[in-house]
């Protein structure tokens, strides 16, 4: 049981709520910082693509948990930064310099989609991303003078302030730095007034409103920071395949990317990277599993999607808090022990409740 | 001196429904002004009026002598006008203190810049608005419920907590939608007493939508009764309530000054 005792405000307004919070998160860095040591090449290249897809599930966290506003249209913005720093990259340019033009480009592509968030809201938003991503794919399929269309394009190295960026382990550390600039920018927005306007937009328009928050200025803000992130990360994930080519910036992968946040918790931080692991642990879990199936099963064309499909269903029904759901009840319990009731996260309907039944 | 909020021959049209024709009222500083009147009277949209949800199709609200009707909905909470809702908009999946900082949105004066990295200039700004909003939770017996999500509350609570956040903005004119609306006795009771103290400890001018007599007598100055969008009666809650037109409206004329009969 712990019991932690608040005796400033700096305590609610700082990243770590106590002592042992800041010790776990040590802990983990320190984990992360040795991994290149403790793992394999291929299985630090899978934490590679974790903090990648982390980068776009903070993007779309931001926009769809926290600003209520659901895009379909993500793969779009990843691609947008992917060919970015591709093509500029291509033509010498500094990482740095090349990067911030991805992140840029992404975040105005993601203004001018977020133009009609001002107006549409829940499934009408959803379709009018859905066709910007339908947009997006088409551009970089024909525009073959720059995208190469179909047959794609090759990425080069990494060249940063004259140090080359060359192996599994640098490239690792680059990601891995990003990735927990991003986190920090992401949670510190969150704990000032701007994060707070977004969730009172997600939550109520009209009293958001009420409260002085102007709607459009924050969507499109909303739009441009997690446009900006995914560009950012769609950058990296050039140089992590090496290789381009439209098929990769598909709807399905937008579905993909939003399958990840909702699996991985709506609504926190956490989330976006326990959706990240999990998207990518996933394919690796199921090759496993299909080479144990009968050959007709296990070699079925459609298994992959069938079982992406069945989870999300499963944690929409039974978790809607996702996996950070589990994580917030297993680190209650042991917060709480030995005091954690079975029934406190059971969800109530708002007539049962009471004041003398708390 | 003029008044706080003026308005004049205010006019709503929805199509053909007229929903507010012609009212004019003005409520001056440092009272409790209630707008009484049976159901679909038009007071609620008066509330939308003044509050900039809806642009009206005739007439001027003017507050302390500025014209409202040039300012849009999300500037009206900056000049210092804060409302809550009849129905409770509250922001469900975040917790009552979270409710109450976004009240102190207004007093933003941080760049995006600087909130992205938490710069010492945003974090004395969070120290402000919750030194701020501690205080209206001190006010309101809110210590309770800080931490807790809105989702998860009694109805009670959460029209307290609507409450607090239109007190954290800091208004000059608190515009209440049936403060009592779903409360119980005891809680009204605690609504009167709160009501008075905002008035009078806080100096905050309130104008109220309410249908409880009883709440609207103890703390009302002021009383306007409104019926089918026109104004029917206005002064003190004696004078209204004895009034002969706001009687017919809510019980009916007798059959004899209907001139009607079997």
């Amino acid at each position: 049981m712990r019991f932690v005792f608040k005796t400033s405000y700096d305590q609610d307004i700082g990243l770590f709520r106590h002592e042992g919070q800041r010790f776990w998160y040590a802990l983990l860095a320190v984990a992360l910082l040795v991994a290149p040591w403790a793992l394999s090449e291929y299985y630090l290249a899978q934490l590679v693509l974790i903090c990648i897809y982390g980068i776009v599930g903070l993007g779309l966290m931001l926009l769809s948990g926290y600003t209520g506003l659901i895009s379909m249209g993500h793969a779009a913005f990843l691609g947008v930064g992917a060919y970015t720093e591709a093509v500029l990259s291509a033509r010498g340019w500094p990482f740095s310099l090349s990067m911030a033009c991805a992140v840029l480009l992404s975040s105005a592509t993601g203004i001018v989609v977020g133009l009609p968030a001002l107006r549409v809201r829940g499934i009408y938003l959803a379709i009018a991303t859905l066709a910007f991503g339908f947009i997006v794919e088409e551009v970089l399929t024909r525009w073959e003078a720059v995208t190469g269309g179909n047959s794609g394009l090759s990425v080069g190295r990494i060249e940063l302030l004259g140090w080359t960026v060359s192996g599994t382990t640098q490239f690792y550390y680059l990601c891995l730095a990003l990735a927990v600039a991003c986190t920090l920018l992401v949670r510190n927005l969150l704990r000032a007034p701007t994060g707070r306007a977004f969730v009172a937009i997600r939550d109520s328009e009209i009293s958001a409103q009420s409260m002085g928050i102007h709607l459009a200025w924050y969507k499109t803000l909303s739009f441009a920071i997690s446009a900006g992130l995914t560009g950012l990360a769609g950058g990296l994930y050039a140089h992590k395949l090496r290789f381009l080519s439209p098929e990769q910036f598909t709807v399905l992968q937008s579905v993909e990317l939003l399958m990840m946040v909702f699996v991985g918790g709506i609504g926190s931080v956490h989330g976006a990277f326990f959706g990240a692991a999990f998207v990518i642990a996933l394919p690796q879990f199921i090759s496993v599993i299909a080479a144990k199936l009968p050959a007709a099963m296990g070699s079925a064309a459609g298994l992959q999607a069938t079982v992406f499909g069945l989870v999300l269903v499963a944690f929409i029904l039974f978790e809607p808090l996702g996996l950070y759901g589990w994580w917030f009840k297993a680190r209650t319990y042991l917060d709480l022990f030995p005091f954690y009731r079975r029934g406190m996260f059971r969800r109530q309907k708002a007539f049962q409740k009471s004041d003398r039944l708390r | 001196m003029s008044a706080l909020l003026e308005v004049e021959a205010l006019e709503m049209r929805f199509g053909g429904v007229r929903a507010v024709a012609g009212v004019s009222f003005s409520v001056e500083q440092g009272e409790v002004f209630t707008l009484i009147g049976p159901n679909g009277a038009g007071k609620t949209t008066v509330f939308n009026l003044i509050s900039r949800l809806y642009t009206p199709t005739a007439g001027a609200i003017r507050f302390e002598g500025r014209d409202l009707l040039g300012v849009p909905a999300h500037r009206v909470a900056r000049l210092g006008v804060a409302r809550t809702f009849q129905n409770i908009e509250l922001f469900e999946h975040a917790s009552v203190l979270h409710n109450l900082l976004i009240g102190r949105h207004v007093h933003r004066r941080t760049a995006l810049w600087q909130e992205m990295l938490f710069t010492p200039a945003v974090r004395r700004a969070e120290r402000a608005f919750r030194e701020r909003v501690e205080r209206v939770i001190d006010l309101l017996e809110l210590q309770h419920h800080r931490d807790s999500l809105v989702a998860g509350l009694p109805y009670g609570v959460r029209k307290v907590v609507e409450l607090g956040r239109a007190l954290a903005v800091g208004p000059k004119l608190l515009l209440l939608d049936e403060p009592s609306s779903g409360l119980n006795v005891e809680e009204t009771g605690d609504m009167a007493f709160w009501i008075q103290d905002i008035r009078d400890d806080l100096g905050i001018t309130v104008l109220m939508v309410e249908h409880d007599m009883s709440l609207v007598s103890r703390v009302s100055d002021r009383v306007l009764a409104m019926n089918q969008g026109e104004v029917l009666a206005q002064g003190t809650p004696a004078q209204v309530q004895s009034h002969q037109a706001v009687i017919e409206a809510y019980l009916g004329a007798p059959a004899a000054a209907r001139g009607g009969g079997p």
